[in-house]
């Protein structure tokens, strides 16, 4: 048995120049992918198909006359792998691999430096998440009101993060200690609010706020019998409401 | 602010090659107005304009120390 390992920019061309190389039909091998190969991202990052294509012995399947010359074949070809790089030229000069998190920092700073606010951008890896701090002058501007714009370019991040890789990552960015006080804010917003629910023995409604700042409200009230919590509303407006339980 | 659109958008789509951002200036008001390949257009707006909202949030932000009113169309 003759086998192959061809690479081309997609698994078809790598399968097609791996049946050139063994003068073969597609119907004679045998075809394992190695790799899939990506299209990259800005053009980095991009990894050509890799292909694995054994000839299938000829003997049982296919007729007389093609084993004839099959079997000619094999006498003059070593039975030995071959590795052909038939990589294009575009892929050889292409940068190698890049990481997405490495891609998500100069993305952010690319996008403060066109507000008119360049930051400098410390990256921190816990797992899956991946936590980037803003430090730099004009830091309120892209905070943003009650951390709209913040929290906007988080979910950009949070997008091109994710974009090119298997793995699935959560983007938190910070600036200045932002989510800190804000998480400080809430938990005062969330014992002043069980009061004033407890008081007025009625539900209170919070203003709609992303996912993770409603966290904060029910982990401040998880352990306060006297409320309960829950989500309402659908995203983006969902709220969290305090009720007295019963 | 152009660029600062492009900075944005370039690596949520397909085709970057595409985008294309035009300015028309009015006598109150700026008016960008965002176009990108057929296929990309799903991904600057995303499910509920959840992208459009953050690309808008962003730029709007960056140019509020302008005197006009900025608007971003896009498509």
């Amino acid at each position: 048995m003759k086998q192959i390992t061809a690479t081309g920019q997609t698994v078809e061309e790598a399968v097609q120049s791996a049946l050139e190389q063994l003068q073969t039909s597609r119907d004679l091998v045998e075809v394992e992918i190695i790799d899939e190969g990506k299209k990259g991202f800005l053009g980095f990052g991009s990894k050509p198909s890799i292909v694995k294509v054994s000839k299938v012995h000829a003997k049982e399947e296919t007729p007389e006359q093609e084993v004839n010359t099959e079997l000619k074949k094999q006498e003059t070809v070593p039975d030995i792998n071959i590795n052909v790089q038939a990589e294009t030229e575009e892929s050889e000069t292409e940068l190698p691999a890049h990481d997405p998190i490495e891609e998500a920092e100069r993305y952010i700073k690319a996008i403060a430096s066109d507000m008119g606010a360049s930051v400098e951008v410390k990256t921190t890896v816990n797992g899956r998440e991946v936590h980037f701090e803003l430090i730099g002058d004009k830091i309120a501007l892209l905070i943003g009101k009650r951390g709209q714009t913040l929290n906007a370019l988080q979910y950009l991040l949070h997008l091109t993060i994710n974009r090119y890789t298997d793995q699935y990552y959560t983007a938190v960015l910070d600036a200045e200690g932002y989510r800190n006080r804000r998480k400080a804010t809430l938990e005062t917003l969330a014992s002043r609010l069980s009061e004033k629910a407890l008081k007025s023995n009625q539900d209170v409604k919070l203003e709609p706020m992303p996912s993770y700042e409603r966290k904060i409200i029910h982990t401040a009230l998880q352990n306060n019998r006297k409320v309960e919590t829950y989500s309402a509303g659908n995203e983006p407006k969902r709220y969290v409401v305090i009720r007295p339980s019963k | 602010m152009k660029a600062l659109i492009e900075t944005i958008v370039n690596p949520l789509v397909d085709y970057p090659e595409d985008i294309q951002v035009d300015v028309k200036e009015e006598e109150r008001k700026i008016v960008y107005h965002l176009t990108v390949n057929q296929e990309d257009v799903g991904k600057v707006i995303g499910k509920n304009g959840r992208i459009a909202k953050a690309i808008r949030t962003v730029v709007y932000a960056a140019g509020s120390d302008s005197k006009k009113r900025i608007y971003l169309d896009i498509m």
